[in-house]
């Protein structure tokens, strides 16, 4: 537990309300960061970018799982301070991501896939078993990892280099998460290199 | 209880032995974690997510389970899920179903089949209800 505070105040301080604010006012321009150079991108590409719309929903996808999932142990009353102040800056992070997909697949001519209902959320992630803080952050950490292994394991997939770059990018603030919500959480470093996408 | 787990393990490894014929036994344990740091990005056992719940997916008709939005290659599949098909959509999704949206690889043919080692033995019974 001596780590969970440590590691969850040092972001918490980093990471105040102002600081907060901030950084979800800047959400568009993430999303125009990422998106830089998207319409010599999309002009590039051949006729045929279904299949990166494809990748880049299911992607989409997993944002609005995300949000939502962190919206569940927001709201559940498990999360305390600086806890609660983290979750909600990854929450930031993938509402960030959201608005960044959803952006590039309308450019490249796509729809975005919708987002569900919370509830629907709560019960694919069985939020009603939560019991705790380390329940919370169980479940949080487990979305990330997993997250950090689908971009991973969909960038052989893209036909566009710099939506595989985008996917790379992506992967990295999961990979941060994870990491972060893993030593919240009391657990060992992962044992060797390479450990993620293989 | 250290016991116990190991004779489930390997309990659960001998019923994928019979199963595939070819996977070894501590297979199955390593499918689960591959699974469960892979796989549950977007799929759960028993709750549609991104991706359709996949216990029972073994022995399922590809793109029939109830309640679950397919991409409409998916949909019009009619094989059947059986360990070779699982084991190449694993290694390359659209050249199994052209159109579809998955587009998750598993590099390596042996975490491909302890993944579907593992998936062979989350079965369901009639009405759903899962295997104890």
């Amino acid at each position: 537990m001596t780590t969970l505070i440590s590691s969850t105040a040092a972001l918490a301080g980093a990471t105040s309300r102002r600081a907060f604010m901030g950084h979800t006012g800047t959400l568009s321009a993430v999303a125009v960061a990422l998106l830089a150079g998207q319409d010599a991108m999309a002009q590039g590409m051949g006729a045929d970018t279904s299949k990166d719309v494809s990748i880049l929903n299911v992607a989409l996808g997993l944002e609005h799982e995300a949000i939502n999932a962190y919206q569940l142990g927001a709201g559940s009353g498990l999360l305390q301070k600086p806890v609660l102040d983290v979750a909600v800056r990854f929450q930031a992070d993938h509402k960030a991501h959201r608005d960044a997909l959803m952006a590039t697949i309308q450019k490249l001519g796509g729809t975005p896939v919708m987002e569900k209902k919370l509830d629907d959320y709560a019960k694919a992630l069985k939020a009603d078993t939560l019991r705790n803080q380390a329940d919370v952050l169980d479940l949080a950490a487990r979305l990330e990892l997993g997250a950090v292994n689908a971009y991973l394991g969909v960038i052989p997939a893209f036909g566009n280099k710099d939506l595989a770059k985008v996917a790379a990018r992506l992967a990295a603030d999961e990979t941060m998460h994870y990491t972060l919500l893993n030593n919240a959480l009391g657990r060992p470093l992962p044992t060797g290199a390479l450990s993620f996408g293989a | 209880m250290r016991g116990l787990h190991v004779a489930l393990v390997m309990g659960l490894g001998c019923a994928a032995a019979l199963h595939s014929g070819a996977v070894a036994a501590q297979s199955v344990s390593h499918g689960q974690v591959l699974f469960e740091s892979r796989c549950v990005a977007c799929h759960s056992l028993d709750e549609h997510r991104v991706g359709p719940a996949l216990r029972g997916v073994v022995g399922r008709v590809a793109g029939k389970a109830p309640g679950f939005a397919y991409s409409s290659a998916l949909a019009q599949s009619t094989h059947r899920w059986d360990v070779q098909h699982l084991q190449a959509w694993l290694t390359n999704p659209e050249a199994v179903v052209p159109g579809q949206a998955m587009n998750y690889r598993l590099d390596q043919p042996q975490d491909r089949a302890d993944v579907v080692a593992y998936l062979a033995q989350q079965r369901l019974v009639s009405g759903g209800r899962k295997v104890p």
